[in-house]
């Protein structure tokens, strides 16, 4: 660990020295072409860099994956002119952007923050990356967001759920498209109101982290506001493989909804073990943010009637066209459908290449002040755009619930899509984030 | 309610105690803590799973865990560790814990990094009820199979000349080797029967987990912090051991859970101030 450690300083020290001696020692750069990150260093030939990282190692290792499928094959499209890509005005008809090339490639994050850094540091200071994506887990992201902003490289947020990473760690070169918190919250609890009605007795298992608090918060201000009351949440360390303490606690409660928040292997874990406690006899289970992978790792059994929501389903391609397209190519690439992690990958990448190719310039500052004007790009979720104030995405929010075993038509038709809520009902109003917006420069 | 976590305790005592074992009964005669034991009970899962997914029938995954397993670790022995038993701890360390790497990259590489389905069997589905309390029978069914286990092990161990070979060899291999005993190919069967019962503990342990390839990872720092406590090297320590951790673990749990992993060292460190050697732990090996 030491070693790592020090190998990062070591890297993180050259390259910022190196950064600042390139700025200083170019004084052929006009006052308007100053040097900001690797532009314009990184984008002097035929071609341009971009640094993916994604876990491919550890425990959002699956997701990873997927994420990385997703961004090989938009970048793909990219340089080809092919797939979604060739349905962006802006980007249609051509190939690469603005005439170059994108070379990219993928490294492993181990799902480790400090890994993720170092991999991104390698990218910004040896490819001259002019812009790095990716990361599955909120921890790696606020970090590599961080690393961004000083480095002055634009980072394309991966997956990752938490308020903070457009709340209090907001950053000028990040932008996260996935559903925050409190917009599951304000999407979901309405249908819960809907299904189960208004006096409900309601009981979280949270993971013991920013993202698992800010999402049983939000949802039970939300709950509570539609009548739901709140037994109690119960807080269990993150990571926990055995969860019989906690189910003991809740089967024994009088609750009759059992709120899940965990998500990945711990989401997995603390279902299953629910399901042998009864719990599902008793309560009806909910689980608002539905991990890539967890209903492989359940069972449609459970996952049976469940309410929740995703970023993006494969289903959505019956509503949005663009999402067809998607899905018909990955399938054609990489043999298997999409996963949300895989979308957010793709949409990510477009959403750059398309600030890029409407402000003619790689220059970031004028890439992040395309985005912030808010113009909407219609995508696999139909129109989406950032706002200025945080950098979160303003997008559909879908609410699946899961389907019987018997309605399945493949292995992984695993839901029905019961609602997609506009972005624009769903927003944190931007005084109540805790973003204060760091400078361009 | 305290009865309830009581129990919890002893249903995670039981998978401590087996995963434990395996540990223990390698570190007591190779002399050699194993850092693939965690690798080897993820290896038991997937093998599990793989007949589980079949056959559908989990009293087949068992065995072809524990097989599976078997094989891998007669390999392992053979090809790699054999060649370690003269060099430096660090190498061995080293060696065993690149191993584990290897092996969950291999089961990575062949049915990727994907948490695959692994349900509770349908005959352990339900709710038992003990005294006033309702059970999962599973969790039943888990103790059941681990006493099970360790009684099979206990009889090898203490009732068969295989085992008078183990226990003697680990008391002085030497002296064993010199009365004509072929020594290295107990050291073969007992690595390869420690990375079984790791199997085993991988497929009992899967209905209540995500079965993927890092599922081993954490549970090689419980089961030596349990051998610890239980006294390296010894079979009843390994038992104590596993239900005093899961005792402490569970029994915090529900009262302060963010102390529970904490409370686990805290035993750690207060055995090892007070028997050096473990709860159980024999005097004099060195």
């Amino acid at each position: 660990m030491d070693v790592k450690r020090t190998d990062f300083l070591k890297t993180a020290l050259g390259a910022s020295a190196g950064l600042s001696l390139a700025a200083t020692a170019s004084p052929w750069l006009s006052a308007a072409e100053a040097a900001v990150g690797n532009y314009p260093d990184g984008t002097s030939g035929s071609s341009i860099f971009v640094g993916l990282l994604c876990p491919t190692t550890g425990s959002y290792s699956a997701d990873g994956e997927d994420e990385r499928e997703g961004f090989f094959l938009a970048l793909d499209d990219l340089n080809n002119g092919t797939g979604v890509m060739a349905k962006i005005p802006s980007l249609a008809g051509k190939k690469g952007l603005l005439g170059k090339t994108v070379v990219y490639k993928a490294a492993d994050t181990e799902t480790k923050p400090d890994t993720a850094v170092q991999r991104a540091t390698e990218f910004i200071t040896q490819n001259k990356a002019i812009m790095i994506a990716g990361g599955v887990s909120s921890s790696e992201d606020i970090a590599m967001e961080k690393l961004a902003q000083q480095q002055k490289v634009l980072y394309m947020v991966g997956a990752s759920g938490s308020n903070d990473t457009t709340g209090k760690d907001c950053q000028r070169y990040g932008f996260r498209s996935q559903l925050d918190a409190y917009m599951v919250a304000q999407c979901l609890s309405p249908v819960l109101v809907k299904a189960y009605g208004k006096n409900r007795k309601a009981i979280y298992l949270t993971p013991d982290y920013s993202y698992g608090h800010s999402l049983t918060n939000s949802l039970r201000a939300a709950t509570e506001k539609l009548g739901w009351t709140t037994v109690a949440d119960v807080v269990a360390p993150f990571p926990t493989s055995d969860y019989s303490s906690f189910l003991t606690n809740i089967a024994n409660s009088d609750a009759d909804v059992f709120i899940n928040i965990e998500f990945g292997n711990d989401g997995i874990s603390s279902t299953k073990q629910a399901a042998q406690f009864g719990i599902m006899k008793k309560m009806q289970l909910v689980i608002p943010n539905i991990s890539t992978f967890l209903p492989d790792g359940i069972g449609q059994e459970i996952m049976q009637g469940v309410y929740g929501t995703q970023d993006w389903y494969y289903a959505l391609q019956d509503r949005y066209p663009l999402s067809k397209i998607f899905v018909e190519d990955f399938v054609k690439r990489w043999k298997i459908r999409p996963r949300w992690t895989a979308h957010v990958a793709y949409a990510q990448t477009a959403i750059w290449a398309d600030a890029v190719a409407r402000a003619k310039t790689f220059d970031p500052v004028a890439v992040i002040k395309t985005l912030e004007e808010g113009k909407p790009i219609e995508l696999m979720l139909g129109p989406v755009y950032y706002r200025a104030g945080d950098h979160q995405q303003v997008r559909p929010c879908p609410v699946l619930r899961g389907k019987k075993p018997s309605d399945m038509k493949g292995k992984d038709d695993f839901f029905d899509v019961i609602e997609v809520v506009p972005g624009e009902r769903v927003m944190q109003p931007l005084a109540e984030t805790s973003c204060t917006m760091p400078p361009y420069l | 309610m305290i009865e309830a976590q009581a129990l919890n305790g002893l249903a995670l005592g039981a998978i401590l105690a087996l995963v434990a074992l395996g540990l223990t009964i390698v570190f007591g005669l190779l002399g050699f803590a194993n850092f693939a034991h965690g690798a080897l009970f993820m290896v038991g899962a997937y093998a599990g799973w793989v007949v589980y997914s079949q056959t559908n029938n989990f009293l087949l995954a068992i065995p072809a865990a524990l097989v599976v397993t078997f094989i891998v670790g007669l390999v392992i022995e053979r090809v790699l560790i054999r060649l370690y038993y003269q060099r430096p701890k660090e190498d061995q360390i080293l060696v065993t814990y690149g191993l584990a790497i290897v092996l969950v990259e291999l089961v990575r590489a062949i049915f990727s990094g994907q948490t695959r389905l692994l349900t509770t069997p349908s005959w352990a589905a339900g709710i038992v009820q003990i005294g006033g309390i309702f059970y999962p029978q599973y969790r039943v069914a888990v103790m059941a199979i681990a006493a099970i286990t360790l009684t099979v092990i206990y009889l090898v161990l203490f009732k068969t000349r295989i085992g008078l070979v183990v226990r003697a060899g680990i008391d002085d291999a030497v002296i064993v080797n010199i009365l004509g005993i072929n020594v290295n190919r107990t050291f073969m069967l007992v690595f390869a029967l420690g990375a079984a019962i790791a199997g085993l503990s991988g497929i009992v342990d899967a209905p209540l987990v995500a079965v993927n390839p890092d599922m081993g990872t954490d549970l090689l720092v419980q089961s030596f912090v349990v051998i610890v406590i239980g006294g390296v090297g010894s079979f009843f320590g390994a038992i104590l051991g596993g239900v005093v951790a899961g005792e402490i673990v569970s029994l915090t749990t529900a009262f302060a859970p963010d102390y529970a992993s904490v409370m686990l060292y805290v035993a750690m460190a207060i055995v090892l101030i007070l028997r050096p050697k473990g709860l159980l732990g024999v005097e004099g090996r060195s």
